[in-house]
């Protein structure tokens, strides 16, 4: 099968005045549709200058990356905002939700980006709100929702465009463990319905979830391996909302 | 994303900030206002002059005693005076008697200062002596009665013509005062009619009294000399051809071309309206600064607002904003707030424009192309000062702009 992502020797070089960092120094790998892959590393190893190229908002120094049939390292910017716009589902950290804008209204914008029309936007929104199980609160401001329900809003968001892959970084490095957890298992659904996901993080836990983990160190990749101990975060939820009911029966 | 939906994210942002809208817009609402204002009294003022100098007449050469210097001003050469005693009584005849191809009719001024009584009432007034032409040359208009007849001028009849604020004042209504009779100094003479009312420059030239000069000059003074020698001329083509007979006849009589001028009212129209035009100019300048700064106060709040909204600028473009797309929405706002600025601003530059010539004497006049000025100025304005705030935003490299805290 064709991969979704091939990177070939990819270098990253970064100048701030004279000092030279070396960020990415030969990174080659592939990624296959319906692949689940978690990129561990600890800070500075390069994984988040990793995910900023594949997800387009930053060009490699060297080497070859092709994203869907297309080489992306060549492109310019405006073809650039086109592929992030429609192969590419960001889900970040901090959510990065416009605070101004409604759930929907939120979910809408790479649509509005992508020209599509009223009626279909309407409709795809609606569907993915009530998918990632907010379809009450559609109409509240992130202020209004919690962090959990954030996140689902901006999963829904990188879903909106129907992306080749999604690209999420770190995104339950803000949530408590529970709604981490529910998180991880809106990521592992959508992956046996066989979306492609890339995952960043640098919890062990969580890079369990994933099928597969990529180890990053110093800007190379260290390990490639499956996850054999596989997280089912499903089972896990049931087993910490058990904990919780059992802990507030005792308290 | 098209222009709709561009639009309504702007004016969402907007609305979003409204004091602060509505502050920015202030800068640029003042600045409208006042060049609208500003333009529109200037232009009112050259209306009011224009109009007063055409219904002094249509066509008319005015000789005078003395120099006018140039650059003396639109006014300053109405009030020309100096020279002394040069008009003689003579030139007027024989410049009467001299047929002149071009020339419809000549007339002349000789004033004098005397009481008018009547009854116990008296006021002090201007006497002006004349021929029976001049009425219909300076456009006064008969409220009742009649004006001299050949005869009247012919026989020296003591008749007299009545400014209206003279009727007023001696008779209350004036009409009263047609057939009545009334002391001019010491002489009797017979009210044959009344003008209506009529100003120059905010002057009344209602205060004067009308008598044929022959009378004047029997009757009121022996003086020999004339305020003036107004010719009326037949076609607009024909003034500078008799300006240079009328020029060559005085020299040959006066001698010294210093002691006499010849005014042309359409010289005189050019200047005032070079003047006006000036004066509307710098008013015009001077409003148009404040709308510059209005400007800056829209550049200055749109590049706060783009600093403010680095992060929403960095996940605008992560989830596919092109660069023009950031462009066209800080663009659109900049734009309508200054467009919007400078619709309030005409509003309120007309009616501070009515309310100030209300309080003055000149009348409000408001042409289309002022407002069409205002509002593409002021959309100008919006795109000129909003284009580098929008291009800082459009430029923004998304990894810093998302990391932005």
């Amino acid at each position: 099968m064709q991969p979704i992502i091939r990177v070939e020797n990819l270098v990253k070089v970064y100048r701030t005045g004279k000092v030279e960092v070396r960020a990415l120094q030969g990174v080659t790998f592939e990624v296959h549709p319906g692949e689940f892959i978690a990129i561990m590393g600890p800070s500075g190893s390069g994984k988040t200058t990793l995910m900023n190229i594949l997800g387009c908002l930053d060009t490699p120094t060297g080497g070859r990356y092709v994203l869907d049939g297309v080489e992306v390292s060549s492109l310019r910017e405006n073809q650039l905002a086109e592929i992030r716009n429609r192969k590419i589902g960001f889900v970040f950290q901090n959510f990065h939700l416009l605070p101004r804008l409604t759930a929907f209204q939120n979910v809408e914008l790479p649509l509005l980006y992508a020209s599509v029309p009223k009626s279909i936007r309407v409709r795809r929104v609606r569907d993915l709100l009530e998918r990632v199980g907010l379809g009450e609160r559609m109409h509240h401001r992130p202020n209004e929702l919690s962090g959990g329900q954030m996140q689902r809003v901006a999963i829904a968001r990188a879903l909106v465009n129907d992306p080749a892959i999604i690209l999420a970084d770190e995104p339950t490095g803000n949530l408590d463990t529970l709604s981490g957890e529910e998180i991880m298992s809106i990521f592992q659904e959508l992956n046996e319905e066989g979306r492609t996901i890339i995952l960043v993080t640098h919890e062990r836990d969580i890079a369990q979830h994933a099928r597969r983990v990529i180890h990053f160190r110093d800007g190379r990749i260290l390990k490639n391996e499956d996850v054999t101990d596989r997280i089912d975060a499903r089972q896990l939820l049931e087993e910490l909302k058990r904990q919780r009911n059992l802990l507030e029966e005792a308290g | 994303m098209n222009f709709s939906e561009s639009f309504q994210t702007a004016l969402f942002n907007l609305l979003a900030n409204k004091l602060r809208s509505f502050l920015t817009m202030l800068g640029v609402i003042i600045g409208v206002a006042s060049v609208v204002a500003m333009v529109s009294l200037g232009q009112g003022m050259r209306a009011q002059i224009v109009d007063q100098i055409s219904s002094l007449g249509s066509n008319i050469l005015t000789v005078i005693p003395g120099r006018v210097r140039q650059g003396a001003g639109p006014m300053g050469m109405f009030m020309a005076r100096g020279g002394g005693n040069v008009l003689k009584y003579e030139y007027f005849q024989e410049l009467r008697a001299t047929p002149f191809p071009g020339i419809r009719a000549v007339t002349t001024e000789a004033t004098t200062s005397l009481p008018v009584t009547f009854a116990r009432e008296s006021v002090f007034v201007n006497v002006v002596g004349t021929t029976p032409e001049l009425l219909e040359i300076r456009n006064f208009m008969l409220l009742g009665g009649r004006s001299f007849s050949g005869y009247d001028y012919s026989y020296s009849r003591k008749v007299a013509i009545l400014g209206h604020t003279v009727a007023q004042d001696l008779f209350g209504d004036p009409l009263l005062a047609v057939g009545a009779s009334i002391r001019v100094g010491r002489t009797i003479f017979t009210v044959v009619g009344v003008l209506e009312p009529k100003t120059m420059g905010g002057q009344d030239l209602g205060n004067q009294v009308f008598i044929p000069l022959t009378t004047f000059r029997q009757y009121l003074t022996g003086d020999r000399y004339l305020r003036n020698i107004i010719v009326q001329v037949d076609d607009k083509e024909n003034i500078p051809l008799v300006s240079q007979w009328l020029s060559d006849f005085f020299r040959r009589k006066i001698g010294d071309p210093e002691q006499f001028s010849i005014l042309n009212q359409q010289d005189l129209l050019e200047t005032v309206e070079s003047v006006t035009g000036t004066v509307t100019l710098f008013l015009a300048v001077i409003a148009g600064i404040s709308l510059l700064v209005g400007g800056i106060g829209i550049m200055n709040i749109m590049l706060v607002s783009v600093a403010e909204r680095t992060r929403e600028i960095g996940l605008r473009k992560a989830i596919g904003a092109k660069p023009r797309d950031i462009l066209l929405q800080f663009l659109l706002e900049s734009s309508f707030l200054s467009l919007v600025g400078g619709v309030v601003g005409l509003v309120l530059g007309i009616l501070a424009g009515r309310t100030m010539a209300s309080f003055s004497q000149f009348p409000f006049v408001l042409s289309p192309q002022v407002m069409v000025l205002a509002l593409s100025v002021s959309l100008a304005v919006g795109l000129f000062f909003g284009i580098y705030p929008a291009r800082r935003a459009s430029r923004l490299d998304p990894i810093t702009a998302l990391r932005y805290e």
